[in-house]
């Protein structure tokens, strides 16, 4: 299994496109750190209007290293899931294109084990990429705009957490991140399964993921309690809920709180169970496959 | 109608007197106030407005004549409620900027206080209305209730301790008018974690500031650069 993984990873990080990606989250954090250094304020001036009218504050301060990662890091929402689904989407239709899912079929390797292999590639290279923006989001931003406390800012409330507060609940919102990109990583699989081309699974997965994030974004009163609390995508953003954190009730942050510990166990175990279900059904499909390509 | 000359004649230097009284006794405190020409103090100041989480933050105040006040976290970001300058009283006590007028006695706590009413005699001055409780013994405004044309009320509530012959309190209870606050969903993408909201909407609410003082270094000058930047 681990010399599968190996031929696995091996064709993966062979081939040059799968560059493209760490390429294009380079791009997309270079983007937004150059744009808040040099126009920071007005971002600042603007999340904070809700507040301006009632308080003073200093917008260099609020403006630091773990905000402008917050920032990148909504990013997931719409960038990253394409970028997983690039390599996610070809691994089995890819093949299919190329002529060698035939060849490796020969191979004494069960194809439950093929899929799980290849799911597992998905995972590494999401958990690569992820670190990858991690390094480039916080640890450059923090070089660039330095620290300080951090402010979320809800739709309804504001959260302020203290400088010290903040490193574990990012290590805690990347490891999150990885199982939600998983997720898409796994829807992708199983499109690929039925292609023979990777276009198609890439088309229709992106698809998918964009429609259900417009669902669960929006709010009417229709959808929130009946198709919502099920989509993958409205479980995708829990990574947020380790910056809201609890307060006394005076209104006094605690640290090391999270506010909802227990809904975003539940978002996790949600995402777990599609995961389960996408590469289970990939397996199921795989094996019933008649392999013509 | 000689009975109510009378009357009015044996009242009139009665209220004279009663107001003097008050214009003597806001004397007496603002001579205690300007006996600070500035001072640095450390303290903890604690936020509570409904829809903020805040961490309690380390602060140093920094004052100097007539009317300069400065709050700065120096290892955080503070949120400085608007209107704080009037945490200073000599803001409240501007001299000859007022009328004042008595408006009986309140217990304040334990202590019985003398109100005061301080109106503008500028037209154009942002404050309406100001009303002291002024301990008469010991020379200490115990409260303050500030109206301003733009950004209601203020009010201030102040404890005082080993610094109160300068009149400076140890602690100071900063209430104020909050607006709504919200942001578009579609600009914070928040994750809907389920967790009941405490804002109620549309009702104006109080927010509460509250600044303990540990130390105060007084009339040891105070740089002009804490203030410009």
């Amino acid at each position: 299994m681990w010399k599968l993984l190996q031929i696995e990873l091996f064709k993966i990080y062979k081939r040059p496109r799968t560059y493209i990606a760490f390429g294009a989250v380079m791009a997309i954090v270079a983007v937004v750190q150059v744009a808040l250094r040099y126009d920071g304020k007005s971002y600042i001036d603007f999340m904070m209007s809700g507040l301006s009218d009632t308080f003073e504050f200093q917008n260099d301060k609020v403006l630091n290293g773990y905000l402008v990662c917050f920032i990148i890091l909504n990013t997931l929402l719409i960038h990253v899931p394409l970028l997983v689904t690039l390599i996610a989407a070809d691994e089995v239709a890819g093949e299919a294109n190329m002529g060698t899912l035939r060849l490796l079929m020969t191979k004494p390797v069960s194809r439950t084990q093929l899929i799980l292999v290849k799911f597992a590639a998905s995972v590494i290279y999401v958990i690569l990429l992820l670190m990858w923006m991690a390094v480039l989001a916080l640890l450059i931003s923090i070089l660039i705009f330095g620290t300080n406390d951090m402010v979320v800012l809800r739709n309804d409330s504001f959260h302020q957490m203290q400088a010290n507060d903040v490193v574990w609940r990012y290590v805690m919102a990347f490891g999150y991140a990885t199982v939600a990109m998983s997720t898409v990583a796994a829807l992708s699989l199983l499109l690929s399964v039925f292609a023979d081309n990777a276009v198609g699974p890439i088309v229709a997965t992106i698809s998918i993921v964009i429609v259900l994030t417009i669902l669960s974004e929006m709010n009417i009163p229709l959808y929130d309690k009946t198709v919502k609390p099920y989509l993958f995508t409205s479980h995708m953003v829990a990574w947020k809920g380790f910056f809201y954190v609890k307060s006394t009730e005076e209104g006094e942050t605690i640290k090391g709180s999270i506010e909802n510990l227990p809904a975003i166990g539940r978002s996790f175990l949600i995402l777990v169970i599609y995961i389960c279900l996408f590469v289970g059904s990939a397996v199921v499909c795989f094996k019933k496959k008649d392999i013509l390509s | 109608m000689k009975k109510s000359i009378l009357i009015v004649a044996f009242l009139l230097p009665a209220i004279f007197i009663k107001a003097q009284d008050v214009n003597e006794l806001l004397k007496q405190v603002r001579a205690k106030i300007e006996k600070v020409n500035d001072y640095v103090a450390s303290g903890k100041m604690k936020t509570n407005v409904i829809f903020m989480k805040v961490p309690v933050a380390s602060i140093k105040v920094f004052f100097k004549k007539p009317n300069r006040l400065k709050i700065k976290n120096e290892s955080g970001i503070s949120l400085i409620p608007k209107g704080s300058i009037s945490i200073s009283l000599n803001n409240v006590l501007a001299e000859d900027g007022y009328s004042a007028l008595d408006a009986g006695t309140a217990k304040i706590g334990n202590t019985d206080t003398r109100v005061i009413k301080l109106l503008p005699n500028d037209d154009n001055n942002e404050v309406v209305l100001s009303t002291l409780y002024v301990d008469p013994v010991k020379l200490l405004v115990l409260k303050s209730k500030t109206t301003t044309k733009d950004n209601g009320t203020y009010e201030l509530e102040m404890k005082y301790g080993i610094y109160a012959d300068y009149a400076l309190p140890d602690k100071v209870i900063f209430s104020f008018n909050t607006k709504e606050y919200k942001l578009p969903k579609g600009v914070t993408f928040d994750y809907d974690d389920g967790t009941e909201k405490k804002q109620p909407g549309g009702k104006p609410q109080k927010g509460k500031v509250e600044l303990t003082y540990s130390s105060y270094i007084i009339n040891k000058g105070v740089d002009e650069s804490v203030f410009s930047k």
